[in-house]
């Protein structure tokens, strides 16, 4: 016995230490993150226990006519998505991160404003500008009448399409690491003989692959779960077979089956990318510092201005003059309106955003200090909600809730209460669904961002007494701040620009600018939607701006 | 952290505040979208000083909402477009029959569920739209023929995906049959010279740009377009007036089964049925009046009379989830 407790006192782990881990793995955590994981679960088992009733009909004609389909058309998109958002993201945000050029001040937030365009909006608008119809082939065939059409509704135009929306998550994410990034390493590889590019290649991005990951991964999940882009270029995917399934055959069941399908692609997607750096470690190499950037010379820094200012006009400047033109056209006479459904619009990305990050805090907070596999999958499915379409979401979210309002209420009234339901239908309930349709995204950014603590800074701290909410308190979140700042960016924006759950779950006298812009678009007036459209532009701005000056700190 | 944690306490009050209990004489969830339905429940309220609350959505998320609120629902009329999502309401249990002189005056009876459970407000008319300065009338005549070799690359469509679409294959299934259906899209198919448009708007706009000579679209997108440019080489053809008549379809209501304000639910819906408010309902959207005594909006007019296809519009529900899997093997996108 003593012996063991001497060579304790001088080995690795000292029993102080021990017991501050059994604190932090205190029930208290456990209960949190676990009833987090279980509500965002809940949704996604709803969906899944549809394939427990069988719709051998519909399914075979699913999979004789059209899955095959489907599962190309969806790789497609992925395939061109991918890899282009990668390029663009990575990309600019090196250059605004860490590099130095004319313009860079201004691209530096200038970039990340495309995120405030939702990606239907994006379609509705570009397929104005580039359609049969649109100026640009009007102007072509007018110069040369023999010019025939050109259409752009297929894979390659949809990927870009979702792309130019899609990109600012790998950006944010990219630039956020790069500008964390202790530049020690960097200089000492520069020190070494490498070139820039050589050190970008070497050093830099795969110190920033874990958050370059994460952005990818939520490009991924998007992908899979737009409906609105997609369904305006009339491209067949996943999503859209679901809501055929579901509006068109009456089938919830196959619309259901369709999404668990959809599901487990993303969580084997998500397995593969965890396993494949599940070896390596990321941590900071250093303090982040105030050294300079890497000034570009020459040719180079205008090849680097030129490509931000055409992403910046291709993704915002273009899309919003168009925006703003059939928005002149056919100005509404009552635009005071919209400022209440802007208001609406900020008020319910802010409650939203502040929840789901909380959240997402708590879950990464318990995964880094006790990744055990029980949480590991916990989390991994409490996230999988965001790659199902919102509508089908919103269905597995309002089923339960439903059922409990139903049961709460029937039992009051066999006690002889007279109660009314409270829970479907309440702004609580679409909130729950905001902050669960949107976990992954807040998470993924504050996961990301905590993996590069380095562990012995934790360590040192518990020696130091600090346990549970004191470690969260004062050593993490303080050292998270630019993590969780990006992660609230992308969910408020996200919040603001959601439109199923919206459509579903408001209450009366909630309707948000989203509402507005689907009532305008699914009768396929684009003028008309253009103003509450320019409107939700505008108000995801705000937070964009204040935020990205904030992070840039 | 404290800034945070008074963030958060002040985010869940908000959240936790219930916007459920509102006065209202009669609530509707309509998929009829809202510019449309908002002045009428406007002049419903002056004229009788009954207060109409409502929200707005997808017709099948607005159904699961009915049912998975069961008896506590607060919906008391359900007004959606498409006979086909009216039919499914009905089958789905959540409308109750009414019965209604009234109703049964001013809607005729082919616009109305068989059962009571639902009546159409307004008809629609699916019909074909030409090119003046590529097609002569005298060379249309029906639905089924634009599948002749002559419109071969000169056919434009939109998605099999909108309902409307469904309602009209769905409606020649229950004429003809399914084999004879499934040759006639699969020659529509073989003569399109673009892929399906995701609107009636962009398929109206090619054809006025001369990407195609014809195209099915609702005559409203027509009068709308028109509207905003009245240069468009386009004009209306109504098709199948020797044979079944033109496709037409409705937008309609039902009131549900837990309806907490159902007396006040019907009163609402017979007064929609009204001569009233039926020309207003039609012509907010350039529509046709269900109700016979009612002209439609002066422009709607001037594209003339033609032959409605008498079928029982609840047929297209029937054989809706048919329409869909045959446009499939069709490869109708």
């Amino acid at each position: 016995m003593f012996l063991k407790n001497s060579r304790n006192s001088v080995g690795i782990r000292p029993p102080a230490f021990r017991r501050n881990i059994f604190r932090l793995k205190s029930p208290a955590w456990f209960a949190i993150a676990g009833a987090l994981a279980a509500a965002s679960a809940t949704p996604l088992l709803v969906i899944m226990s549809y394939l427990f009733s069988p719709q051998q009909e519909i399914w075979s004609h699913l999979t004789e006519n059209v899955l095959g389909g489907l599962i190309f058309n969806t790789a497609i998109l992925l395939a061109c998505i991918l890899p282009l958002t990668a390029i663009a993201g990575v990309g600019l945000g090196w250059l605004t991160g860490a590099c130095d050029f004319p313009g860079r001040k201004f691209f530096s937030w200038a970039l990340v404003l495309p995120f405030a365009i939702p990606p239907y909006v994006f379609a509705f608008v570009y397929l104005g500008i580039f359609d049969f119809t649109g100026p640009v082939q009007s102007l072509i065939r007018s110069i040369f009448p023999s010019a025939g059409f050109i259409d752009i509704r297929n894979g390659l135009g949809v990927s870009t399409i979702l792309s130019l929306a899609f990109y600012p998550y790998v950006y944010l994410m990219s630039r956020s690491a790069f500008m964390t990034q202790g530049r020690t390493a960097l200089e000492a590889a520069r020190t070494l003989g490498h070139s820039p590019a050589k050190a970008f290649f070497k050093v830099a991005l795969p110190m920033a692959r874990p958050f370059i990951a994460a952005g990818l991964v939520l490009v991924c999940m998007e992908t899979l779960a737009d409906f609105g882009a997609v369904s305006i270029f009339n491209y067949d995917t996943f999503t859209t077979a679901i809501y055929k399934a579901w509006f068109g055959m009456f089938s919830l069941a196959s619309a259901a089956q369709l999404s668990s399908v959809l599901g487990i692609i993303v969580l084997v997607a998500l397995v593969t990318e965890q396993k494949m750096r599940s070896r390596m470690r990321f941590t900071e190499a250093g303090r982040p510092n105030n050294t300079e950037r890497l000034k570009l010379s020459g040719p180079w820094k205008w090849v680097a201005f030129s490509s931000c200012a055409l992403m910046f006009f291709m993704a915002f400047a273009l899309p919003c003059f168009k925006l703003i033109m059939w928005g002149l056209e056919s100005i509404d006479s009552d635009l005071s309106r919209y400022l209440e459904y802007g208001l609406n619009t900020f008020l319910l990305g802010l409650v939203g955003a502040t929840l789901t990050i909380a959240a997402a805090l708590a879950l990464a907070f318990v995964k880094r200090n006790d990744a055990g596999p029980l949480m590991n999958w916990a989390t991994r499915l409490a996230t999988l909600g965001y790659a199902l379409p919102g509508t089908v979401l919103a269905v597995g979210i309002f089923i339960p809730a439903a059922w409990l309002d139903n049961t709460v209420v029937g039992g009051l009234k066999d006690l002889g209460f007279n109660a009314t339901p409270f829970i479907q239908g309440s702004l609580g309930l679409m909130i729950a669904a905001y902050c669960i349709r949107f976990l992954a995204a807040g998470f993924g950014s504050v996961d990301s961002a905590i993996q590069r603590i380095t562990p012995s800074i934790g360590e040192a701290a518990r020696t130091l007494g600090a346990t549970g909410t004191a470690l969260l308190g004062r050593i993490y979140i303080p050292m998270l701040r630019k993590g969780l700042l990006t992660g609230a960016i992308l969910v408020l924006v996200d919040i603001m620009k959601e439109m199923p759950i919206t459509l579903m779950m408001r209450p009366f006298g909630w309707d948000t600018l989203a509402v507005k812009i689907y009532e305008y678009t699914s009768e396929g007036e684009w003028e008309l939607a253009a103003t509450p459209a320019v409107a939700l532009i505008l108000v995801g701005l705000i937070p964009v701006l204040l935020l990205t000056k904030q992070m840039d700190k | 952290m404290k800034k945070l944690i008074t963030l958060a306490i002040t985010a869940i009050m908000v959240a936790a505040w219930s916007a459920s209990a509102f006065a209202a004489d009669v609530i509707v969830y309509s998929a009829r979208k809202e510019h449309l339905i908002k002045p009428l429940f406007e002049a419903y309220t002056a004229e009788t000083g009954v207060k109409v609350k409502y929200i707005t959505g997808k017709a099948g998320a607005l159904l699961e909402r009915i049912k998975a609120e069961g008896t506590n629902t607060s919906a008391d009329l359900f007004i959606t477009v498409d006979a086909g999502n009216l039919w499914h309401a009905a089958e789905e249990g959540i409308l109750t029959p009414i019965n209604s002189a009234i109703l049964e005056k001013n809607v005729p009876s082919h616009l109305r569920d068989p059962q009571n459970r639902w009546v159409g407000l307004s008809v629609r008319a699916r019909t074909i739209v030409y090119n003046k300065d590529k097609v002569s009338p005298e060379e249309l005549s029906t639905y089924e023929a634009l599948g002749e070799a002559k419109w071969n690359k000169r056919l434009l469509l939109r998605t099999s995906k909108k309902v409307y679409n469904q309602s009209l294959v769905a409606s020649i299934i229950a004429d003809k049959g399914e084999a004879e259906t499934e040759k006639i899209v699969k020659s529509w198919v073989a003569n399109l010279s673009v892929a399906p448009f995701s609107s009636d708007t962009k398929a109206l706009e090619a054809v006025a740009a001369g990407v195609g000579d014809v195209a099915i679209v609702n005559t409203y997108y027509f009068g709308r377009l028109l509207k905003k440019n009245p240069d468009l080489p386009l004009a209306i053809f109504w098709p199948n007036q020797k044979t079944s008549g033109v496709h037409t379809n409705v937008s309609g209501a039902g009131v549900t089964a837990n309806a907490k304000h159902k007396k006040e639910a019907v009163k609402l819906l017979e007064w929609l049925s009204s001569d009233k408010a039926q020309g207003k309902f039609a012509s907010l959207n350039m529509e046709y009046p269900v109700n016979p005594e009612v002209k439609p909006d002066p422009i709607v007019e001037t594209w003339g009379k033609f032959k409605g296809n008498p079928m029982n519009v609840s047929k297209y529900g029937e054989y809706q989830a048919e329409a869909i899997k045959l446009m499939d093997r069709a490869g109708y996108k």
